[in-house]
């Protein structure tokens, strides 16, 4: 244990929480947790909701973790990490269904999936689990939040071209579709969120050299 | 790095395991009457919408009242059971009982100054369970809307059976022949309905199977309907006049 006491909001710390923004952004560097990025990006509202959600899970399991780090013994911890996870979700999915039934019920599934969530166990595993709890709170915070954005990101292209909305609110007047144009169906399934999260991948290189392989 | 003990480990799981449950417990426990709340909204909201009315979480209440009349549930020979509420049964539970105990629901509405006779159906997707409710005019045949929800099904294939395209498709449909035997409605191949026929509704291409359940349920529980409906064709004789020549015996 260092005696030294470090500033809550030093340069290291505010790394942690601003890194997985951009640098090392779970979804497009890393490429977890895609599966319900593909998923639940639909609409902007469900994606706002499973992305809060996975801040509060990844961010309470990481603290978790990181109080019982010199407890947990090493041959059941990934045991250990699974149930924090799992009780975390099933909290969650509680809570969404008795206070945002309309949401949860457009989520179905993908909530209890956060438990499969790679970019959790993957934080709590490399993270959480040789850090301190505060350091471990931001890093998940950090995590959670750079999986958000490209959530919101996707979530917001998708409904803006596929239904026509913007968090359940029509901005394209209906004169533009007199004129012929039509809600790409296209947009609505899977496949082009793949696609949409490409095009950030795409973007993000092109202005973040430091991302681009050099060979 | 330490090495722990077997009984340390066993300790620790334990304990762990002890207070997850607890936590879980005591948070299933305390929003239960939100969760069951937001479930009766839920069906509430289901129920309307078969009968073409739109409603959100917070009006649902009230419109319900406002539009539907009654409910009761009915025996397998048609007759109206004294006791027993038709918005607290379980449809799953009810098919899987003999025929001879079971209790169907029946929700009666008004609008348009007629009566319409909301009927649940319950059935098998391709994932999991569908359920809906079908609405019958007072002819006991014209389908005047239809809701089906679903558990499961594939996003974009059978799941559309929950969109209101699929559900409009039924309206004005009959589940009666000319002669008044029961033919449900069937739905077919995506795009081979005859759009003359009053018995055939498309099915969504791709989702064949969802379809395929949506047929077998409205099929099989809206037959169970059969001796109800007879009663109370009876009742109202200028309809038996118009359009069941004879019961037909066989």
């Amino acid at each position: 244990m260092s005696a030294e006491k470090e500033p809550l909001f030093s340069g290291k710390n505010l790394k942690l929480l601003t890194e997985p923004l951009n640098d090392s952004n779970p979804i497009t560097v890393q490429v977890l947790g895609v599966c319900s990025a593909l998923a639940v990006t639909v609409k902007l509202k469900p994606a706002f909701v499973m992305a809060l959600s996975v801040v509060v899970v990844m961010a309470v399991s990481n603290v978790v973790i990181s109080l019982l780090r010199k407890t947990v013994p090493p041959r059941i911890r990934i045991i250990v990490q699974l149930v924090v996870i799992a009780a975390m979700v099933i909290l969650v999915d509680q809570v969404l269904k008795a206070f945002l039934f309309d949401i949860s019920k457009q989520l179905s599934v993908f909530v209890g999936l956060i438990i499969t969530n790679c970019i959790i166990m993957g934080r709590l595993e490399a993270f959480a689990l040789s850090n301190k709890p505060w350091q471990s709170f931001l890093d998940g915070i950090g995590n959670a939040a750079g999986y958000g954005v490209i959530l919101l990101i996707v979530a917001f292209f998708r409904e803006l071209l596929g239904s026509g909305t913007i968090w359940g609110y029509k901005v394209i007047p209906e004169s533009v579709y007199d004129f012929g144009y039509e809600n790409n169906g296209l947009m609505i399934l899977p496949p082009m969120a793949l696609i949409v999260v490409g095009a950030i991948i795409w973007i993000q290189r092109a202005k973040n050299k430091k991302l681009v392989e050099s060979n | 790095m330490r090495s722990y003990s077997n009984t340390y480990i066993f300790i620790f799981s334990s304990i762990m395991v002890i207070i997850v449950a607890a936590l879980l417990s005591v948070a299933a426990i305390t929003l239960q009457p939100y969760q069951k709340k937001n479930i009766e909204i839920n069906k509430k909201q289901n129920i309307l919408t078969s009968i073409n009315i739109e409603s959100t979480a917070k009006d649902a209440e009230a419109l319900y009242e406002e539009y539907i009349l009654e409910s009761y549930t009915i025996n397998y020979k048609g007759e109206v059971n004294k006791a027993g509420d038709a918005f607290t049964v379980d449809m799953k539970k009810e098919l899987a009982k003999q025929i001879e105990e079971r209790n169907l629901p029946v929700f009666v509405s008004s609008l348009e100054e007629t009566k319409q006779y909301i009927i649940p159906v319950y059935g098998k997707g391709l994932w999991g369970p569908i359920w809906g409710y079908v609405s019958l005019k007072d002819d006991l045949s014209t389908i005047f809307g239809a809701n089906f929800s679903h558990k499961a099904e594939t996003p974009g294939l059978g799941a559309e059976i929950d969109t209101k395209d699929f559900q409009l498709r039924f309206l004005g449909k009959e589940i009666l022949d000319e002669q008044g035997r029961f033919v449900s409605v069937s739905i077919v191949k995506g795009g081979t309905a005859d759009p003359n026929s009053k018995y055939e509704v498309d099915g969504i291409s791709g989702g064949t199977i969802t379809s395929n359940g949506v047929d077998a349920m409205l099929k099989d529980c809206l037959s169970s309907y059969k001796p109800y409906f007879k009663t109370i064709k009876q009742a109202m004789p200028e309809i038996d006049i118009e359009n069941v020549s004879e019961p037909v015996s066989n």
